[in-house]
């Protein structure tokens, strides 16, 4: 079977739908927080796809910032995160709702 | 003097300092000097009186050489074709108009620097004189009907305030009011009037409109006859003619200068003045929309004609019950008023003109002269309790007597007699005899009810201990009297009646009077059958009341004719009519209006836009329900939503 662009593209397709589920249904946090990762590196992989087979580098530089800014974005997030945590005592969506009217 | 020798500015500044100069005074006395009662006195004594020396000027000037001048107006406003602004227009009718309401306002002051010596509220009296006088003198000298009927409301909220002067007794204040509100009803209608020629001229300049009708007699089509009924009908108001008459009686619980000032010479004379300025427009043949077609060849000046007639008459038989002695005045200025509107209607705005000039002076001496017998018996208004006071008030009896001799036209040694003679001349040059015998059948009534009261009042014995204290007043209220009996009698020897013919009909034939005979007997040679009957009757009604009234201890005619007496006691029942009336209905639409009001306008629109809106936003805010999760669902919904319309 020669591996084509496609099922690069089916897998990332894949990765974010299960991403983005997780976002949506999970209520734990960090749970939330891995899933967006997920959707960030489906991303990722479609970008490293369409550049290696079209053959223009121009993909992947655009994947090594992605890398590093999400590397940063992890560190601040889990911060706030572990930060929330011991403020309130709870990592849960669902007593985080302060902010409504 | 020439007149083309002065500068061409002379004119308007004349004319602009007299109309201003009583809104200075009164501006300043509000302002600031209410505490002071010299300076509030020599400021509005000055300002009227330098107005009537001007006025003078102006008129040797300009009125007496028939010049038609307009002062370069000021521009007020602008929209679309309709550009109104404030002009000043000298000419011979205003001219003389001018002279007559700064004379009898410059002696209604001095009068009421007597009268009302006492009163507490004194400044305020003479700012509102002032703004009085200032909102009549724009009606006289306006040359557009939008800056007449600016001057005419102006005029309508200074009576309020001068009739309403008493405030606090609730008849003076009732009386302002309802002054007031019958005037709203006749002014409506001169608005619509007003719209009316404008819609169909395009202009509202009295000078622009004459000249467009004269290019182009049927420019008005066929509502012709109803703008003039429609403009008359505010002359009806301001002048109190029949309909609205009732708030000229009720209006006598002002202050008695001001009855004097605003109720015999000037406020009610601007209706008559009005419709002699616009009588150009009066005076078309008759032509009706559709829907009044069934009015046919009746014109305006019929109606205007009939609508006097009627009031003279009325107004004369209700006078002759009346006890209140400023009500017996303003019935008689009713009726007075009715001869002058009859005169317009019968086409002799120039006998209308020359009536109210003489009115103005015999009627203002009366009021001023019941002032002073009212002041002298202690405020004191029912002649049933005067009497006697011929003996104890010399000045103020022989001055009365003479006005009351101009009132009734005692042949030539009234000015009353000439400006009468020239109202009968005029109906029956207009062909209308019906007219014409009532005319001459009120000269019977009028001295019938003025002998009256002067029998009663002055003759005989005192009925009341006030009465027989009763003495003339300070100099500052017999002089005004003394003036103003010169012109009550001597007017008439004057060509005053040719003088307002060729101002109102430029190029008109007039009579010019030569020699003794002609000046003093012109009515007999000129019109003898009116001057005749006119005599005969006078001197009817003079013996009836001397036969009823001479020495009677109290009235005999409710003991002869009591239902007729009770009627004209009671007014004839128009404040009874109106009340049950006019009154209701006017309610019932207020109730209608007051509920549209509430639930449709308040209700529907404002309540309701408001109502929807907060619902609007009572149901967006469940959106945000503070779940993170719902958040991103939404968000990744539009995200997809807009992906997918990108795609299609």
């Amino acid at each position: 079977m020669i591996v084509g662009l496609h099922h690069y593209l089916v897998v990332s397709a894949l990765l974010f739908s299960l991403g983005l589920f997780g976002v949506l249904a999970r209520r734990n946090l960090l749970v939330i927080y891995m899933s967006l990762e997920l959707m960030l590196n489906a991303a990722n992989l479609a970008l490293v796809a369409f550049s290696r087979y079209n053959a223009n580098l121009k993909g992947q530089v655009m994947v090594f910032f992605i890398i590093t800014v999400a590397a940063a974005e992890v560190a601040v997030g889990l911060a706030l995160i572990v930060a929330l945590y011991r403020r309130r005592g709870t990592a849960h969506v669902e007593d985080l709702n302060s902010l409504r009217l | 003097m020439e007149p083309t020798h002065l500068p061409a500015t002379n004119f308007q500044d004349l004319a602009w300092a007299i109309l201003l100069l009583p809104l200075v005074s009164a501006l300043a006395i509000t302002l600031g000097l209410r505490r002071n009662r010299e300076l509030t006195t020599t400021l509005s004594l000055s300002a009227v009186g330098i107005g009537f020396g001007l006025s003078v000027w102006l008129f040797f000037l300009y009125g007496v050489s028939g010049e038609r001048l307009a002062a370069t107006p000021l521009s007020w406003m602008s929209v679309g074709s309709l550009s109104a602004h404030l002009g000043l227009t000298v000419d011979p009718l205003s001219t003389l108009m001018l002279m007559v309401v700064t004379g009898v306002s410059f002696l209604v002051h001095v009068y009421s620097t007597g009268y009302m010596e006492d009163d507490p509220e004194y400044p305020r009296y003479f700012a509102s004189l002032g703004f009085f006088t200032f909102s009549m003198l724009g009606i006289v000298l306006s040359d557009n009907f939008v800056q007449t009927f600016i001057f005419w409301e102006l005029v309508g909220v200074s009576s309020y305030l001068l009739v309403g002067f008493w405030y606090e007794k609730p008849a003076a204040a009732d009386a302002a009011k309802k002054a007031f509100l019958t005037n709203r009803i006749g002014d409506f209608g001169f608005l619509l009037g007003i719209l009316i020629v404008w819609a169909a001229t395009g202009t509202v300049s009295f000078d622009a409109m004459a000249a467009k009708l004269k290019a182009e007699p049927g420019i008005l089509g066929a509502a012709a006859s109803l703008a003039g009924v429609l403009i008359f009908l505010g002359a009806v108001g301001k002048s109190a003619q029949l309909p609205l008459h009732v708030w000229l009686p009720d209006a006598m619980e002002g202050p008695t200068p001001v009855s004097a000032l605003i109720h015999a010479a000037t406020m009610v004379a601007a209706g008559v003045y009005m419709l002699c300025r616009v009588y150009f427009l009066l005076d078309l043949p008759a032509a009706w929309p559709a829907a009044l077609s069934f009015l046919g060849s009746i014109s305006a000046l019929d109606v205007i004609a009939w609508t006097g007639a009627l009031t003279s008459l009325v107004a004369g038989v209700i006078a002759i019950q009346q006890d209140d002695i400023k009500r017996i005045l303003a019935y008689s200025t009713l009726s007075q008023l009715g001869y002058m509107v009859m005169a317009v209607g019968c086409g002799g705005p120039d006998a209308a003109m020359f009536h109210l000039t003489t009115h103005a002076c015999f009627k203002a001496l009366l009021f001023l002269g019941a002032g002073a017998v009212i002041y002298a018996c202690h405020h004191e208004q029912n002649i049933w309790k005067m009497g006697g006071l011929a003996k104890r008030m010399p000045v103020t009896f022989w001055t009365f007597l003479l006005a009351t001799a101009a009132l009734c036209g005692l042949p030539v040694l009234s000015s009353g007699f000439y400006s009468k003679d020239a109202i009968f001349a005029a109906a029956l040059a207009s062909n209308r005899p019906v007219l014409f015998g009532i005319g001459v059948l009120v000269v019977g009534l009028t001295t019938l009810y003025m002998s009256r009261l002067v029998i009663i009042a002055f003759l005989g014995e005192s009925r009341s201990e006030a009465a027989s204290h009763a003495a003339d007043p300070g100099r500052n209220m017999t002089l005004p009297l003394l003036i103003l009996a010169v012109p009550s009698v001597s007017l008439g020897w004057l060509p005053v009646g040719a003088y307002f013919k060729s101002a109102i009909f430029p190029g008109a034939v007039t009579h010019s009077a030569e020699g003794f005979s002609d000046v003093f007997f012109e009515p007999f040679n000129h019109s003898p059958l009116g001057a005749f009957l006119g005599f005969g009757l006078m001197a009817f009604g003079l013996s009836v009341a001397f036969a009823t009234y001479w020495g009677a201890a109290m009235d005999p005619m409710p003991g002869h004719l009591p239902r007729l007496s009770r009627a004209l006691r009671n007014r004839l029942y128009f404040d009874e009519i109106y009340a049950a009336t006019l009154i209701p209905l006017h309610d019932a639409v207020a109730a209608l209006a007051d509920w549209v009001d509430r639930w449709i306008v308040q209700g529907l629109f404002v309540r309701g836009i408001s109502g929807g809106m907060d619902l609007f936003g009572r149901a967006l805010r469940l959106v945000q329900t503070g779940n993170l999760q719902t958040y991103a669902f939404l968000f990744v919904a539009g995200v997809a939503l807009v992906v997918l319309l990108a795609l299609k």
